[in-house]
């Protein structure tokens, strides 16, 4: 239809009625971008329209030429040859035009028309050097004189600005536009702000620098009120950002991010990590903004990056102890929401290429509630397994692994009870390590837990240099009140701690290499995992009050530097306290059978030291790879008070290592007071040497 | 260049599903922005410039790369132009866009304003005139209408 009616259309062009010319020129324009074949067609009536008077007719013949322009390369040319100059007089005669109260929108005439010749003479000038300067003082008088108090003066200055960016480079001109924008920049009116921001944009590709003056005013535009603007100003500050400028752009950004409002924060996240990751000078700072950024809105953090970030970390070796150390620092005051293994990662990572590093020892990190427990179990599991081949190698490394794992599994998990319960090595082992709350589950707690010594319970675990994988106590280091420590996780959780103790001496590295093939398959169950590396100068137990629910795991160090070694060598074997608290205490009295020196029956005595008396008492035992255990039924399930009575129980261990390696055992005891249930954990190292 | 007309948002003229939806989600953005936010929101892709006048928003739906300060400038020469032919009265009430006659008054406005998106003339003394021309066409015709009417039932009694 439109290639019927074309030809009609092209005679009202030239109609008498000019009403009727300047419907025909709008009318071409739909025309000719239906069928832009047709162009060539209204090349002519349309340059003849660009003569006339009457303002009606002059604007929408303008608006036609525009179009012509864009849709025939050939009008295009045309219209450049012969129509610029004219249009430029026509553009100086209505800036220099008198008072004319028909046109007149707040004291300027005809602003419409204003605004439409600047359009086609950028159309015109694009690309053409010829053209541009026949326009360049028409240009700069606009833009120099134009009135900018009113909108109409605005939206006439912002056109200028436009064609003075896009036309053929006069810098002269372009400082006159950027200033412009500048002012703009700084006008109260949120319109003409956000309209200055989005000609930024386009301006930086012409000129940086110029931009670049204004990055301040541009910066305050990122935390402006307006949403709009804020993202403009956010776009603009990413696309100025270069190595001279990115350290305290980022600051400035990152200080924001502390403020923003959640749904900015997600863009402002995304920003600055590219940023960060694209022009970082050096590895450190990277990872330092990296952190803070995580710190302040982890959640908001892409995968991508944080694997970029862990990659990058991997590489600059140096800078582990660094990371590791900045990392915990984060994980502390940001509590909930570094997420677990991404941390799990790096510290691994870090591990691995640090071997004698004290400091890497310093470092603790802390549990944080579980978003997605399968997710990070598995993950974490095979963490573990790397970290505890690392340890391995690195025998100085006293690095303490917890695990929190959901008792979800345990039925999974009850197989390996009691028994041999392969304490040390892995922590993929750990599934039999798991430290169920006893609170909650106590009775049905399927694994055994090992737990981590309070540094006033044994003081020679560090001698025996055996590597253990222990359960996190509570808070404190006394058992009762890890007991309250516990009782505030929720049912479901489970601790554990992969508790490596080095020590100088040669009795290190008892994991045993096998131990870590085999239960990597085995648990695919929900495994929380943190690691805690140990300050050996410090026992630092930290009483960190659980976050919403949320087990905060501390680890206990209590080997200093390696306490001497409460050795009896001599053939009989003395009985020994393997286990005392305020409450209970344990005796163990040995014996051998003849001519199997590898096992050693263990008779346990517990005592009650406290003035209630104790039911539904349960011991249970782990004990390191090497060692196998058998516990047989305890004599009772009651304790009488203040060692009115005892409950004994017998328990057999063999050792593999026998001769080489002592034994060690970690012990948990459930039982209820008053009905309420308490827990009390220990690990046993006081053992007589050639056991 | 300019995409689409205005939508007036009391007309309440949703004949099609489009229509409906187009206006429920602008009122949707542009009812939520507090009076100090700049006034443009993207949408759809496209720029959607408003103006509010007291209760009455005005809308339009502009390319990317449209001069937005301008189209403020086409909203306002718009509303000016339709204030001069109603009188500042029917403003405050409104009645321009409750009355079914002026309704329609006011879309020839915005005809002779606009065509295809694009502004036709910048003149109020001419799309008044214009306007007017079109009313009195509109008068003689009716009368017409009912003179005619007239005759024949004169003719049939």
């Amino acid at each position: 239809m439109a290639r019927d009616l074309a030809p009609d259309v092209e005679r009202l062009l030239q109609f008498r009625d000019p009403n009727i010319r300047k419907k025909a020129a709008l009318c071409s324009i739909r025309i000719v971008k239906k069928v832009p074949d047709l162009a060539e067609n209204f090349i002519n009536p349309a340059a003849s329209l660009l003569k006339e008077k009457h303002h009606g007719v002059l604007l929408t013949g303008i608006q036609l030429c525009t179009d012509l322009c864009r849709v025939s390369a050939e009008a295009l040319e045309y219209f450049r040859k012969k129509c610029t100059e004219g249009l430029v007089k026509v553009l100086k005669d209505v800036v220099n035009s008198p008072y004319a109260p028909e046109y007149d929108i707040s004291g300027i005439a005809d602003p419409f028309l204003h605004i439409r010749l600047l359009r086609l003479l950028r159309v015109l000038g694009q690309g053409d050097a010829d053209a541009s300067d026949c326009m360049n003082d028409i240009l700069a008088q606009v833009a120099t004189k134009t009135e900018s108090n009113k909108n109409a003066g605005n939206a006439i200055l912002y056109e200028c600005v436009e064609t003075i960016m896009s036309i053929e480079d006069n810098s002269g001109l372009r400082v006159l536009a950027i200033n412009i924008l500048g002012r703009f920049l700084s006008n109260r009116d949120n319109n003409i702000r956000y309209v200055a921001l989005n000609m930024l944009m386009k301006a930086i590709t012409v000129d940086t620098q110029a931009v670049q003056r204004h990055r301040p005013t541009i910066l305050e535009c990122v935390k402006d009120s307006d949403a709009s603007i804020r993202k403009r100003a956010l776009e603009l500050v990413y696309l100025l950002v270069n190595e001279s400028n990115v350290k305290p752009l980022t600051k400035e950004l990152i200080e924001y991010l502390e403020v923003s409002d959640q749904e900015f924060k997600g863009d402002l996240t995304a920003k600055i990590c590219s940023i960060v990751e694209k022009l970082s000078p050096e590895k450190i700072w990277y990872i330092d903004q990296m952190l803070k950024v995580l710190s302040e809105a982890g959640n908001y953090v892409k995968d991508e990056v944080w694997h970029a970030l862990i990659v990058v970390i991997t590489n600059a070796s140096n800078l582990h102890g660094y990371t590791v150390r900045s990392l915990y620092r984060a994980v502390q005051t940001s509590g909930e929401q570094v997420t677990e293994s991404d941390a799990v990662d790096v510290i691994e990572v870090a591990i691995k290429h640090h071997t004698t590093d004290l400091t890497t020892r310093a470092m603790r990190i802390k549990d944080i509630i579980v978003q997605d427990k399968g997710n990070l179990v598995l993950e974490l599991q095979q963490r573990s397994i790397e970290f505890n081949s690392v340890i391995e190698k690195h025998q100085n490394i006293r690095s303490a692994l917890v695990e929190k794992m959901p008792v979800l599994d345990e039925a999974t998990y009850s197989g390996r009870r009691a028994g041999s319960l392969p304490a040390a090595v892995s922590t993929s082992q750990g599934a039999a390590l798991n430290l169920s709350n006893g609170v909650a589950k106590a009775a049905a707690a399927p694994l055994v837990d090992l737990l981590d010594l309070s540094s006033d319970d044994t003081p020679a675990p560090s001698s025996s240099g055996n590597d253990f994988l222990q359960d996190l106590l509570g808070v404190d280091l006394s058992p009762a009140s890890s007991q309250a420590g516990q009782a505030q996780k929720s049912g479901t959780d489970v601790l554990l701690d992969l508790l490596s103790i080095g020590s100088p001496s040669a009795q290190d590295s008892s994991f045993t290499p096998n131990a870590l093939s085999k239960s990597s398959q085995d648990d695919k169950t929900s495994i929380g995992a943190l690691e805690r590396l140990f300050s050996p100068s410090a026992p630092s137990i930290q009483a960190s009050s659980p976050a919403g629910g949320s087990p905060m795991v501390d680890l206990l160090d209590g080997f200093a530097s390696g306490p001497p070694l409460p050795e009896t060598n001599g053939p009989a074997y003395p009985s020994v306290v393997a286990f005392e608290s305020s409450s209970l205490r344990v005796m163990f009295n040995f014996s051998k059978q003849p001519g199997n020196p590898q096992t050693t029956l263990i008779e346990a005595t517990f005592m009650n030291k406290s003035s209630v008396i104790y039911t539904d008492f349960i011991f249970q035992a782990a004990v390191p790879k090497f060692l196998q255990l058998h516990l047989d039924p305890a004599s009772s399930n009651s304790l009488p008070e203040s060692g009115n009575g005892s409950i004994t129980q017998k328990l057999r261990v063999t050792n593999s290592q026998h001769g080489k390696k002592a034994l060690v055992m970690r012990i948990r005891i459930n039982y209820k007071v008053n009905s309420k249930d308490t827990l009390e954990e220990g690990q046993i190292g006081n053992f007589p040497r050639d056991l | 260049n300019l995409v689409s007309t205005s939508t007036f948002l009391l007309s309440c003229s949703a004949s099609n599903m489009f229509e409906t939806t187009v206006l429920r989600e602008l009122s949707g953005l542009i009812l939520t922005r507090g009076p100090k936010l700049c006034t443009f929101v993207e949408w759809r892709g496209f720029k959607v410039v408003y103006k509010r006048y007291t209760s009455l928003y005005f809308c339009m739906c502009v390319n990317q790369d449209d001069n937005e300060l301008e189209i403020l400038e086409v909203i306002h020469h718009f509303v000016e132009i339709l204030d001069r032919y109603f009188g500042s009265v029917s403003w405050t009430c409104s009645s321009i866009f409750t009355r079914k006659d002026h309704h329609s008054k006011a879309y020839y406005i915005l005809d002779e304003i606009l065509i295809a998106g694009e502004l036709q003339e910048s003149s109020n003394k001419t799309v008044a005139r214009l306007v007017a021309v079109q009313d009195s066409l509109v008068e003689a015709a009716k009368e017409e209408a009912s003179s005619l009417s007239n005759i024949i039932a004169q003719a049939t009694k």
